[in-house]
């Protein structure tokens, strides 16, 4: 099966890579690329867990072929944070325990960054509607939702701390 | 869960398209977002060859709103449907109803288009172009053509459109009156067990103007012509809405599945409509 | 005292031990892609494997044909039971005494069953070759129904043991019999049942779901053929028992093999039991000589790895006119599949079931248990609850409700009346379990006043007028449930799995500086024991949980133990830890008097260290004693800080609950709102309250999702219908309700540090809890109507009010 050449931004660093067209996104991240933080949960574009952030859009890298993808500008959990300036998401998770075995948690995560770019301020029903592409067997959402209200504040402060 | 082996073409503009798909015939297919389709793929219960991906053609793009009509291009999505503030003032149906449709991250992709197009009975843009009595632009070696969304909708995934043929618009007026979208669904992201498209047009306190649709209550979607018309005239009191409701729910023609048996399924149509019509009133 | 000096209290927060809310330490990694789970084990040479599965539920496997696939470029074996045959591994044993195909053998007997093993050079290359492999099925007569099994024209599945009298669980009465288990005094309770006041009767069907963790199951096997050691990677929630079954099946001795659990992407149950792919991995490493995985896809999970639930449930409960019960009848068919792979403790071939009879003081009582093969996928595991606890709770909670109906009683008094009462405990239960502790009725009243119950019920009567009146379509249910469960498998004089007695172990090993690391025999599947374990050694050897290394799932480097199922973690490892933690400060004692110059008896322990009774400036913390152990000669001791401990407990511990649901239901199509969701748990000594409260919020998610929704469903030629997420009902954020917690604490007297255990309870209590809530909203419209079956999805709730008239 011939395999065609993928270039991508990810993470703010430009890759290249072969892959067969019918590859999945997710596939050519996690093997080819080895970024491990998207997961793989239903394989149906239900569960979020692949989640990226695709030119600018949360998408659900399951349902992504690689072919779709050349060209594209692709953010992961990993180019969220790093272990020295983690990422506000990131410690309001962790303050407000909004994982626990934490196989949703970076498409939870990556899925909330692009939602408080859009909704900086939301209420907690907006919230929920708005994360209600990632489901996460372990929390009950309650402390999510929690976590991503904290981390709202948080840099909604920091906005006005800079203005 | 992993799709078989295809050839993968990126066209950059549609005459590119449309040559692959006369090129390569029934082995070939057009994909938009792909949100149906790639599913389909992995499940291994849609074998394509050849597969043409749109997202490079311009021309299939943006969002018209001017005074007599509304063109909205196939690969917009139902993200941008929603964030749209012109076509919000001009069409707010459209917002209600592409809420309702999956997730945030499947209306990031997800597109007019492909949601018209590809015939799933399931799908909610379909009811909601019937109602609109929008007009699907299709194109083709031929050139152009335009088709009636009600006339468009043969059977399950089955239309109007010739394999040879790409879907580059959809057309309809503004909508000024009152207007709803009701669906009930199990949970984000399911197909509707029913849903409902209503505008409704009043004058004084004469209805003047209705159009009634419905989605996944049979293997088209529904537009009913006979309930639309036990609103117009009428003064919108509990009768005609009662009739409007029976005519409707006298041309579906809803499956058994998941969502349940045929019977609760025609109930909850009744409801569903009866709450539609009621909320368009109230916005009329 | 200077004032730098920190106090006592400040010492003790330092410490971070039991009872903080502690910060997990798992989350730095979780939360920026660091996790490692099996699906990111790679592995140099590694090659794929997956499945040919069944699409009948029922065939003969007249021939396989893998020749095509194998002149695929890429593809390096296709494994049949054929291959499996001379290694003896085409059949492997259940942990229920029963056996399973690992691959079939002659016949298929359930939809999505393992074909054939092929193993390719990726999962791409893996998945076309399966479309290539040709298998020629005859197909069979298919049971679905377990009502229908002993019928004359029932197709018999197991012709492998068609003429066995007797099974692992003793008679067997027919070919698709399994077993019947009796508990209790049949003909005393059916005694009590005749010359009764008051007998309530009602069949309640708990339906089939599946734990669905997140993540899949899959491993990795890798077989060093030059070392001649196995490497297992896997979803394992038992690695040592994994190991164990390993090396008695492949004939590995057990030093040759480790088996490893990474990180667990949610287990729930699901990650209990042994399946083909470990073994055919297995093989085809061997076969292959390089590493093979296995991952599952959503559909294989849902379809072939462990279900959970399938009781039929039919009860009689007898009581006085004034409500006080007097007994209580059950028989349950249990819906096995085609294997019986229940993951229970060997006794209890239904688990706990014998704890259905609540938290009642009922003084006679009969259950009796017939296991039933159909051609479905087998298992049969505890999803988040301890071994069928969750069955029994819901049983009783349902049965409770019912009497209630038929007594025309408040269902909360009706409770309250029959609750064991504080001074009863220990109590000795009419099934045989001695309730280690309670206070059933501090807890009710707490919640009751919580809640408002009786505000709800008067808004609930003023609903029922307005229904009458035409004012609203709306019906108020109120949910409520108090549940106990029995969680800690367990005691070995009772509790053994495939004859391995069901102790768990922690082993402490304190460094020169004061920090340490302790293992366990259990594995987190985020629950967050390398937080909580920390934070009960803390508390036991004054050593800040800041500084303790908790490690699991490695075999090689953790003592041996049972795993994390059945909320046991915390009831037996963490009573390991506590255990090895005194066995620390002991001999820390003996090292602390010879630095301090006085006898042993002359100090005393103190938060984070030994100080000289009167003299409290006088003192060695632990962190110098450990520097001392190992630096400096002690007289009669040896060198070194470390403990083992092996704990087997002595009784099971009971943790309990009051739970409230108040919920909306709309009668014309079938949506429910919630309200309010109240939970009261009583888990003993909490530990870690922030996860504690985490665990409660999930737990009650998954009831929220099993109760409404959920569920694993065959048509009548068996195949499955909920395969993917589309129609496996999992809840979003959008559908989960807003949680209220609270709690009452009732120390276990024999745990060492009174904690209970908590992961499950949630599940336990909070299915009934949104059941009842169901149920409860037609009380007012039906004199005979006392109870609808879940899953109380839309149209069920629909027809229940359409049964009842309410449409009309």
């Amino acid at each position: 099966m011939s395999k065609m050449h993928i270039k991508m931004t990810v993470n703010g660093k430009s890759v290249e890579t072969l892959a067969e067209p019918r590859e999945l996104l997710i596939h050519v991240l996690r093997e080819r690329l080895d970024i491990t933080g998207p997961h793989i949960g239903c394989e149906t574009s239900h569960c979020g867990a692949c989640t990226v952030d695709m030119n600018g859009k949360s998408v659900k890298s399951c349902t992504v072929f690689a072919a779709q993808a050349n060209g594209a500008d692709v953010t992961t959990i990993e180019g969220l944070g790093t272990p020295d300036n983690l990422h506000v998401l990131q410690e309001m998770f962790k303050e407000h325990h909004g994982l626990q075995c934490g196989f949703c948690t970076p498409g939870m995560i990556t899925r909330a960054h692009r939602f408080l770019q859009e909704n900086p301020n939301p209420t907690e029903e907006e919230v929920r509607f708005g994360m209600a592409g990632n489901l996460c067997r372990c929390t009950g959402y309650q402390n999510i939702v929690k976590a991503i209200m904290a981390a709202a504040s948080e840099m909604n402060a920091a906005r006005e701390a800079a203005q | 869960m992993i799709p078989g082996t295809f050839e993968y073409y990126r066209p950059s503009d549609l005459p590119e398209a449309i040559k692959l798909l006369a090129t390569h015939g029934d082995d070939a297919r057009v994909m938009a977002g792909g949100h149906s389709l790639i599913p389909m793929m992995k499940l291994r219960m849609a074998d394509i060859p050849h597969l043409v991906d749109l997202q490079d053609i311009d021309a299939l793009r943006g969002i018209e709103v001017s005074s007599g009509t509304i063109r909205i291009g196939a690969m917009v999505t139902q993200h941008e449907l929603i964030a749209d503030e012109a076509l919000l003032k001009a069409a707010p149906i459209i917002r209600e109803a592409a809420l309702q449709i999956a997730d945030p991250q499947v209306r990031y992709v997800g597109t007019v288009g492909g949601n018209v197009a590809n015939g799933d009975p399931g799908n909610d843009m379909p009811g909601l172009m019937q109602c609109l009595d929008a007009v699907f632009t299709v194109q083709g070696p031929d050139g152009a053509r335009d088709i009636a969304a009600r006339d468009f909708y043969e059977a399950a995934y089955f239309t109007a459109r010739a394999d040879d043929e790409i879907l580059t618009s959809v057309s309809f007026k503004p909508q000024p009156g009152g207007y709803a979208y009701e669906k009930q669904k199990r949970k984000i992201g399911d197909y509707a067990t029913a849903a409902s498209a209503v505008l409704i047009a009043r004058d004084g306190k004469v209805c003047s103007g209705a159009s009634i649709a419905m989605t996944n209550l049979s293997d088209t979607p529904i537009y009913s012509d006979a309930a639309s018309q036990a609103l117009i005239g009428s003064d919108l009191g509990a009768d005609a809405v009662s009739a409007a409701v029976d005519a409707a729910l006298a041309e579906i023609d809803p499956a058994e599945d998941g969502r349940g048996p045929i019977e609760f399924k025609k109930h909850v149509a009744g409801v569903i409509l009866r709450r539609a019509i009621e909320r368009a009133i109230s916005r009329a | 005292m200077n004032e730098m000096t920190p106090t006592k209290s400040e010492r003790a927060a330092a410490l971070k031990g039991l009872g903080t809310s502690r910060k997990r330490v798992e989350d730095s990694r979780f939360t920026q892609g660091k996790g490692n789970y099996i699906d990111d084990i790679k592995m140099p040479g590694m090659v794929f494997g997956d499945f040919v599965r069944s699409p009948y539920a029922h065939a003969r496997v007249k021939s396989i044909n893998a020749e095509k696939a194998l002149e695929l470029p890429g593809v390096i074996a296709v494994l049949t039971a054929a291959d499996l045959e001379p290694l003896s591994l085409h059949w492997m044993p259940t942990l229920a005494g029963d056996k399973q195909m690992v691959l079939a053998d002659g016949k298929v007997l359930f939809q999505g069953q393992e074909v054939a093993f092929v193993v390719a050079e990726d999962r791409y290359i893996a998945a076309d070759a399966i479309d290539l492999v040709e298998v020629d099925y005859e197909e069979l007569p298919v049971l679905v129904d377990p009502m229908k099994a002993e019928l004359d024209d029932a197709p018999i599945l197991r012709e492998d043991i068609a003429d066995q009298k007797a099974g692992a669980h003793g008679a067997r009465r027919h070919p698709n019999h399994i077993f019947t288990w009796e508990q209790g005094e049949k003909e005393a309770t059916e005694a009590v049942l005749s010359g009764a006041d008051v007998v309530a009767e009602e069949t309640v069907y708990y339906h089939r779901t599946h734990p669905c963790p997140l993540e899949t199951c899959g491993c990795v096997a890798s077989m060093d053929k030059v070392n001649g050691k196995l490497t297992l990677y896997g979803t394992f929630q038992a690695p040592h028992v994994v190991r164990t079954v390993a090396s008695l099946l492949s004939g590995i001795a057990e030093h040759n093999i480790r088996v490893v659990s990474p990180d667990i992407g949610g287990g729930f149950g699901n990650k209990v039991g042994v399946y083909p792919g470990y073994v055919c991995s297995i093989v085809a490493s061997i076969v292959t000589g390089v590493p093979v995985k296995w991952v599952e896809d959503r559909m294989d999970n849902l379809m072939a790895t462990a279900f959970a639930r399938d009781y039929w449930m039919t009860g009689k409960i007898a009581a006085t006119k004034e409500g006080k019960i007097t007994g209580l009848w059950c028989h349950t068919v249990a819906d096995h599949g085609a294997f019986d792979a229940c993951a229970d403790p060997t006794k209890f071939p239904a688990g706990f079931m014998n704890i259905c009879t609540g938290s009642y003081d009922i003084p006679t009582a009969y259950l009796a248990v017939d296991g039933i093969y159909t051609n479905k996928a087998p298992g049969g595991v505890a999803y988040r609850c301890s071994f069928r606890v969750t069955e029994a709770a819901y049983f009783i909670e349902r049965m409770i409700e019912v009497l209630a109906i038929k007594l025309d009683m408040d269902a909360g008094e009706l409770r309250k009346i029959n609750f064991i009462k504080k001074d009863q405990f220990p109590y000795n239960s009419a099934l045989g379990w001695e309730f280690d502790s309670g206070d059933y009725h501090t807890a009710w009243d707490k919640a009751m006043k919580a809640v408002d119950y009786d505000g709800l019920r008067k808004e609930q009567a003023e609903r029922v007028q307005a229904f009458k009146n035409g004012e609203t379509r709306k019906m108020m249910g109120i949910g409520l449930c108090h549940f106990t469960e029995i969680v800690g498998a367990g005691p070995m004089k009772n509790c053994d799995i495939l004859g391995m007695g069901m102790f768990d172990s922690c082993e402490i090993r304190i460094h020169p500086t004061g920090s340490a690391i302790a293992r366990l025999g259990t594995i987190s599947q985020g629950q967050g024991h390398a937080t909580t374990f920390a934070q009960i050694l803390a508390s036991e050897i004054g050593i800040s949980a800041d500084d303790i290394t908790i490690e699991e799932g490695d075999t090689d480097t953790a003592p041996y133990g049972l795993g994390t199922y059945g909320s046991r973690s915390t009831p037996v490892a963490g009573a390991a830890t506590a255990m090895a933690g005194r066995k620390i400060r002991a001999k820390a004692q003996m090292i602390a008097a010879y630095l301090l110059e006085v006898h042993d008896n002359d100090i005393e322990w103190d938060v984070d260290r030994f100080v000289v009774k009167g003299a409290e400036e006088r003192f060695k913390t632990m962190k110098e004693v450990a520097y001392a152990s190992y630096n400096q000669e002690i007289p009669g001791v040896e060198p070194g800080l470390e403990a083992v401990s092996y704990y087997d407990p002595p009784n099971m511990t009971y943790p309990f609950g009051a739970y409230v649901c108040v919920m909306d239901i709309d009668i014309d199509t079938g949506e429910h709102e919630i309200r309010k969701f109240y939970a009261l748990d009583d888990c003993g000594t909490r530990i870690n309250p922030m996860i504690i409260e985490g665990q409660v919020h999930g737990g009650l998610t998954e009831a929220l999702a099993i109760a409404m929704g959920q569920e694993i469903a065959y048509d009548e030629m068996g195949t499955h219908k909920t395969a993917t997420l589309m129609d496996f009902f999992i809840p979003t954020a959008w559908e989960t309700p807003h949680y209220e917690t609270d709690f009452t604490e009732t120390p276990s007297p024999h745990h060492p540090i009174g904690a209970k255990g908590v992961g499950e309870s949630p599940n336990v209590g909070g299915v009934p809890a949104f059941s009842n809530a169901v149920n409860d909203a037609f009380r007012a419209f039906g004199v005979n109507h006392t109870h609808t079956d879940m899953p109380h999805d839309h149209w069920r709730i629909w027809k229940t009010a359409r049964d009842l008239g309410m449409h009309d």
